[in-house]
């Protein structure tokens, strides 16, 4: 079996068909959504700091797409709490893809790096570095 | 329907002119390619008029006098005489080369909207127009203040004529919908269409992307002012398109594009216009593609348009009935035996994206996603599906191959 179905692996699956920490948070600091317009692919992310205002406490997201996307954002949404603001914005698409732990296509890339460009531009906006009303995997960084 | 049944076409012999068939995918899946309504596969007799240009007599055209731009000139000019035969158009001045559909509804969009459309206008288009019209109208439209207007799709995918009938009033201006569409595979009444906005005093435009690829296409029959379509998807290259025009139409029409080619005599003062249809290809144009669709248009020819439509029919009508076996499997549009050569579906559980990757993995190209139709995907409140569209080289084996792949995927999200 080659790249495509590679994809597909146990955790993959396992985080698409049960994602953590799916839903909203009440207490949130920020919000963010973005898009994947080649694939269709929705994510908001809902983010609550900690007192110290810039590491993160929880997090909460909802979605509608693709296993590669919603997996991801599942397991970053595991990866987040007890990372700072700063850190997040440092994550590349390499983690992601580390995270992930399978080959992602190339035509897939974008469905895999959406959760990451959510969150990183919310913490941006919030630090008032960015103004965005909507992520767009479309858009570069 | 049996796979084995007799086919109107000799497809072992014209699958010897695509090599690309031949490739195969991945780990050595041999490629199945169902993705023709995205862009078409080329024969060697296309390859090789593209390559003679190139090796033979490249040069630019209506400039030099030396041989080599005679002989490129009248290859050139010939390519609008074949295509203008092809769609039934009265002559060249009838066709102009753009880069593709796009471009020619957007060449008419600003050479004719921005210039005739305003307050109290309004443009017709259908709720399933692909985003190269949809996007184009919508934006001319607020510029200049018209309205637009969406022709109701109803449930079986077909459009709803009463409704048609509703909104092309005495305002529409322009009426620009779709002939085949590229994801439900419904065919539209295009002459119905036509009478409907003449009687009204509008024009209409209309989108051959799919229909003239796959099915003889008369424009006079069909009595509309424009016509479009890409070469990319009839067997020709990428980078061409054409943009029919009536004659009296194009004539009445302001330029598209200033430049060289379009003009006919400058003077410090003022600029007037080249003949039809070069008054709309400023620049060098589009040569050696222009040419090699013309040889697409003797290649279709050759094999039929007749014969193409029908074994076309028989495979959409195939691959509708098999995928309409299972439970899990969703089709959208018109029934098996009523459509263009394109099957759009969703398997349930499973994101269209995930299945393309899977279904690759087995030889199978297809696209996922939203197929430039976001508005008609909001209708059918999906956020994306796949699309199998086929073409006169597919064979039914290849329609099994697509849905005995499935499993594979079913197994996985299963």
């Amino acid at each position: 079996m080659s790249m495509g179905s590679d994809m597909y692996r146990q955790q993959i699956l396992d985080h698409y068909r049960n994602p953590r920490n799916n839903g909203e948070l009440g207490d949130a600091t920020f919000s963010h959504e973005g898009y994947n317009p080649s694939c269709g692919d929705e994510l908001e992310f809902d983010v609550k700091l900690e007192g110290d205002g810039e590491t993160i406490e929880r997090v909460a997201f909802r979605g509608d797409g693709c296993a590669i996307s919603q997996a991801s954002a599942s397991m970053l949404s595991q990866k987040l709490p007890g990372m700072t603001l700063a850190e997040v914005k440092e994550l590349d698409r390499d983690d992601v893809l580390d995270m992930l732990g399978v080959e992602v296509t190339p035509m897939r890339i974008k469905c895999a790096v959406l959760s990451e460009k959510v969150v990183q531009d919310g913490a941006k906006i919030y630090e008032g570095e960015a103004d965005v009303d909507q992520t767009s995997t479309e858009d570069d960084d | 329907m049996e796979a084995t049944e007799q086919e109107p076409l000799d497809v072992e012999s014209i699958r010897a002119d695509f090599p690309i068939l031949d490739r195969e995918v991945g780990d050595g899946a041999p490629l199945v390619y169902l993705d023709n309504a995205a862009t078409t596969q080329t024969p060697e007799q296309v390859i090789d008029v593209f390559s003679e240009y190139y090796r033979g007599y490249n040069a630019n055209v209506h400039r030099g006098i030396h041989q080599l731009s005679q002989e490129a000139s009248i290859a050139y000019e010939e390519a609008h005489d074949r295509l203008a035969e092809f769609i039934g158009a009265d002559g060249r001045e009838e066709v102009v080369f753009t880069k593709n559909t796009t471009e020619s509804i957007n060449l008419v969009a600003y050479a004719w909207g921005l210039n005739e459309l305003g307050e109290g206008d309004a443009v017709v288009l259908s709720e399933m127009e692909h985003h190269s019209s949809f996007v184009t109208w919508q934006q001319i439209a607020e510029r200049t203040g018209a309205e637009v207007r969406y022709i109701r799709v109803d449930d079986d995918g077909y459009l709803d004529m009463d409704h048609a009938a509703e909104l092309i009033d005495e305002d529409a201006a322009m009426v620009s919908v779709v002939h085949a569409s590229n994801v439900l595979g419904t065919v539209t009444p295009m002459r119905e269409l036509a009478d409907l906005a003449h009687d009204n005093d509008a024009l209409i435009l209309g989108d051959g992307a799919q229909s003239v690829p796959n099915r003889p296409v008369d424009v006079t029959d069909l009595d509309v002012d424009f016509y479009v379509f890409s070469g990319h998807k009839m067997a020709g290259p990428t980078g061409i398109g054409c943009l029919y025009g009536k004659q009296e139409v194009l004539e009445d029409m302001e330029p598209f594009l200033y430049g060289g080619d379009m003009i006919r005599r400058v003077t410090f003062e003022e600029t007037t216009w080249n003949d039809l249809p070069w008054k709309y290809e400023a620049g060098t144009p589009l040569i050696a593609q222009g040419i090699g669709l013309a040889a697409a248009a003797d290649y279709l020819d050759d094999v039929g348009m007749d014969a193409i439509q029908a074994h076309e029919e028989r495979l959409t009508e195939y691959a509708y009935e098999r995928l309409d076996e299972f439970d899990d499997v969703e089709i959208y549009g018109p029934p098996a035996d009523d459509r263009g050569a394109v099957v759009a579906f969703n398997v349930d559980g499973i994101h269209a994206h995930d299945l393309a990757s899977i279904l690759n993995d087995h030889g199978v190209a297809i696209r996922a996603g939203d197929h430039c139709t976001q508005p008609l995907h909001q209708k059918l409140d999906i956020a994306a599906s796949v699309r199998a569209s086929f073409y006169f080289y597919n064979t039914m084996a290849e329609v099994d191959a697509l849905v005995d792949s499935l499993d594979a995927a079913r197994d996985i999200f299963g």
